[in-house]
Formats: structure tokens, sequence, C-alpha cells
């Protein structure tokens, strides 16, 4: 079955995963919203949401509905074409990272074979690295097309905070790619699946690449593009009713993304101690490790919440500070003495 | 300047040591405490199933008194009004006639009695000056009304159900 040279079952098998995996990181962000309510509530001694259906487990929906319905302004001296592209730009530059993490193994169908990866690509973390260097224009025009000093303010600010924070985060992963020796994401988790896992050899890289993603999903301590008290709310200011959820939804869509890719990166991915020794056969074998790079998911983004609930925003000076005399340097070194084991290990 | 106690505290201004600039040991710290908080008890009331328990002193709505064969206690003497510091409370007098002795205990009662709620400062003074052990405080608090004029509340509100009625 071929069509323009294209093999249809292909075609249709990549279209099934790309909308499953859509789907997931969409209802996985929908469910954020409400974890991180339920969180900062039981850190502060109190309940979070529980009147929308069991649990509170409808309160997403109630919220999303609302946004839906809510008017929709659009300033008269805004940038009409930017205003509605800044929060497009966010939510798709969100949803695209997902394509080159490998959410499983194979899973086995009769004869064929389906990857839970869509695209196994040999240069995954520089498409990441691109595509998370892409998602601040989101927040740039979105700011800029405002036609707002404070959302000004707030959009430069996001602009610089992620430059500087992806400096550290990029020469943190160089110490790992030295390490691993490849760019592809399916190879990394294959590695730690045969030996231990990367946060074993890099716990200050690992350190250091937590940090920066804290810095990138612009996330307690480091929100300081949305410094509700200092800037009236931050880029998105100006922005109301799904055009506003847009952002906040990307913001959770990108920590999702960056747990899953930390777990991918440091914590084995989709594999498990003893995942060859338990003798279970592929496709099951399969499903447990999607479970496994779930529940190690989880674990992140209830970390990134727990964070957010324990420490004070940043200033300003302190965040380049933290970001350009200390990260920069930690992870020069950490790139250092990297580079010294692995040469004294092979001479 | 002398110290008025002993329990002043210098501030420490020493320049933080290196483990201390690190942070790290500080966010670990915090992270654990937050950490607990996750288990603690809730303070939260879910209001409308639970109520909040109440002391026995609760000051809350008021409610006019009868004695226990239904007749109204208020002789409309007015001392609850002047002892009212919010001036929330007025009332008419009337006289008792011929044949209303089962529904008012005094010769003299009150035609008309309204408590503004939204005057009203619960202070309980009302409660304390009245002679006829007429009026009293309860656990009940002022409801939500749509309008300013839903909060005087009149006999109708205040009057506690008959008892001779209720059985």
């Amino acid at each position: 079955m071929t069509f323009l040279g294209i093999d249809l079952l292909f075609a249709l098998e990549k279209i099934l995963l790309i909308s499953a995996v859509l789907a997931v990181s969409l209802v996985v962000a929908m469910y954020c919203t409400w974890g991180e309510r339920k969180v900062a509530g039981w850190i502060q001694d109190r309940i979070g949401p529980d009147r929308a259906g069991p649990l509170g487990l409808l309160q997403p929906l109630a919220d999303g509905g609302k946004l839906f319905f809510k008017e929709e302004i659009i300033p008269t001296n805004a940038n009409r074409g930017l205003f509605i592209l800044g929060p497009s730009l966010a939510m798709l530059t969100a949803c695209m990272t997902g394509a080159v993490l490998p959410w499983g193994d194979t899973l086995t169908f009769g004869n064929t074979q389906v990857s839970l990866q869509v695209a196994d690509i040999n240069v995954g973390i520089l498409y990441i690295f691109g595509v998370v260097g892409l998602g601040v224009y989101g927040i740039m025009i979105g700011g800029w097309a405002s036609n707002n000093k404070f959302s000004l303010l707030a959009a430069v600010r996001g602009a610089s905070q992620i430059i500087s924070y992806e400096l550290a985060m990029g020469l943190s992963l160089i110490a790992l790619l030295m390490l691993t020796g490849t760019l592809s994401l399916k190879e990394i988790v294959e590695q730690q699946r045969a030996g231990y896992w990367n946060v074993v050899y890099q716990p200050l890289g690992f350190f250091l690449f937590l940090i920066c993603a804290f810095a990138e999903c612009n996330r307690a301590p480091f929100d300081l593009p949305e410094a509700e008290n200092e800037l009236n709310g931050g880029y998105h200011l100006e922005y109301s009713s799904m055009k506003l959820g847009f952002f906040l939804f990307a913001e959770y869509i990108n920590m999702f993304i960056s747990s899953a890719l930390m777990a991918t990166l440091y914590f084995g991915g989709y594999s498990f101690p003893y995942m060859d020794q338990i003798g279970l056969d592929g496709n099951w074998l399969t499903i447990l490790g999607m479970g496994a790079l779930f529940f190690k998911t989880i674990c992140f983004i209830f970390f990134f919440m727990w964070v957010r609930w324990t420490l004070p925003r940043f200033r300003y000076d302190q965040l380049m500070k933290l970001g350009w005399k200390v990260l920069i340097p930690l992870a020069l070194v950490n790139m250092l003495i990297t580079g010294a084991l692995i040469l004294w290990q092979q001479s | 300047m002398e110290a008025l106690t002993n329990r002043a505290q210098a501030v420490d201004r020493r320049p933080m040591n290196f483990w201390e600039r690190i942070y790290i040991p500080a966010i670990m710290k915090g992270l654990g405490i937050t950490f607990k908080h996750l288990f603690r008890k809730k303070a939260t009331v879910r209001f409308p199933e639970e109520t909040r328990q109440f002391s026995p002193v609760f000051r809350g709505l008021h409610v006019l008194n009868r004695d226990e064969e239904g007749r109204e206690n208020c002789t409309a003497c007015g001392l609850c009004a002047v002892a009212c510091p919010a001036e929330a409370i007025t009332m008419e007098a009337a006289e008792r006639k011929e044949g209303e002795e089962h529904l008012y205990r005094e010769e003299k009662y009150a035609a008309r009695y309204e408590i503004n709620m939204l005057r009203c400062i619960f202070c309980g003074f009302c409660e304390e000056a009245c002679p006829k052990d007429a009026i009293y405080m309860t656990e009940t608090f002022a409801p939500a009304n749509y309008q300013r004029k839903g909060f005087i509340y009149g006999k109708d509100d205040l009057l506690i159900p008959n008892p001779k009625e209720k059985a």
C-alpha cells in the first residue's frame, strides 16, 4: 500500500502515534494544573480544589471551559497579527518537543514492529534544543505585541533568561554527550538499559541541567517573566480568554516535556532496573517501560511543584549572576572532569 | 537606651560562609519543611457540609424568646435599643388588648421589632440589657442576601417557633 511513494501503513502508524503523544501531553498538562493546585494546597495545609467531581478531578475541564467562554480582548494599540501569533507559537513549540522523545520500546503486532517514538532522529537532543530555543519567540512576540511596558519588560526578561540558561544547559549536556557518544535519545536510553543510569556518572551535570530546566520553563524560583507582583502578570498581561490559557498551558506542557527529557537523559528513560532479568515478553515489557517513564516524569513534575511552593523568586541580578557566574563555570568544570576521565580510561 | 525586656536579640550580620552561600543546604531544609506539611492535618473546614465548632459564648443571629406557653417575652421597653452601640434595633410598642393574653406575656408588647443585621456588630449588649429574657443570640450567623433590605430582620424572622404550635 503506497501512495506517492509513501507507505500508507507507515503514515497511519505515525499519525496515530503523533495524535497519541499530543493527546497524552495535553491531558498531562491539563492535570498538571490540577496537581499544582492540589500540591500547593497540601503544602499550605489546605485541601485544594475538591468541588468539581470526585477529588476535584473535573476542575481542569471547568477551568478550560471558563477560559473558552471568556470575552476575548485584543487591545486597540496591539499588533493584531503578532498578538495572535504569540500564544500560538508558545503552544506550537511546546507540543513539538514531544516528537523525538522515546516514550517506550517497540510494540510488536504480528510482523510489524511499532516504535513508540515518533521520530528517532540522530540529532534528537539538538532538535529539542532548537525547538526550546524557538519557544522564547512566543514570549517575546506576545510581550512585544501587547504594546504594554510591563509585558515588554517581562518579554525582555524572559528572552535574556532563556538565552543565559540555555548556555549552561547546553554545556552541562555536552559532558553527557561526551559520555554517551550519541545525540539520539533512543540510543541514550538503550545504553542506560544495559548499564547504570547516567545520573550515576553525571551527578553534577544532572544538577545543573535540573536548575536550567527550571529556568527554561519559567518556573519558580526563576519565574521572572511572569512575576505577578512586579510586572502585573508578566508577558501575558494583556491576554485574555483562551489565548491566556494557551500561554499558561504551554508552560505546563513544557514542564511535562522537560520532566520526560530529564527522565530520559539521566534516569534511564523507559528502562527500569532488572528490566531484562524479570523475563517478560516484548509487549508487556514495553508497556511496563512506558509506565516506568511515566512514573519518573510524574516524580519530576511533582518536584517542580514542590520547589515552586517552597522557594521565593530570585531577584533579576541574582538570576543573571547565578546563570553566568556559577552555572556556566560549573558546567565547564564538569565538562573538563568528564573529558579527563574519559581520556584516562582510554589510555 | 535600656532594653525593656531581655527578649531582644541582635541581628547576625556576619558575612555568610561558603556553606551558607551555596544555599543548597538551606534549600534542602526548606524542601523538607514543605514536604512535612504535605501530610499535616488540613486546616480547611469544608463549609456547607461541615461547620466550625463554636464556643458556647458565640454571638450569632438574634432570636426573640417566648415563654413555655408560647407567649412573647418582649415588653418593648427599649432597653436593648438603648444599649445597642450600633443603633441597629428599632421597635414600636403597643398595648395588649383584651383576649390577647395567650399571645403576649406582659401588658405591653412590641408591635414592630426590627434588627438591621448590617448595622449589628454582634456585641451582645442587647442580650445583657434585656430584663425579660426576651432577646438571645444564637449560633447561626447572617446568611447572604441579594438586597440590603433583606438584612433588616423583623419579628417574623426573629421570633422562635411557638412551642405549643409545634407539638
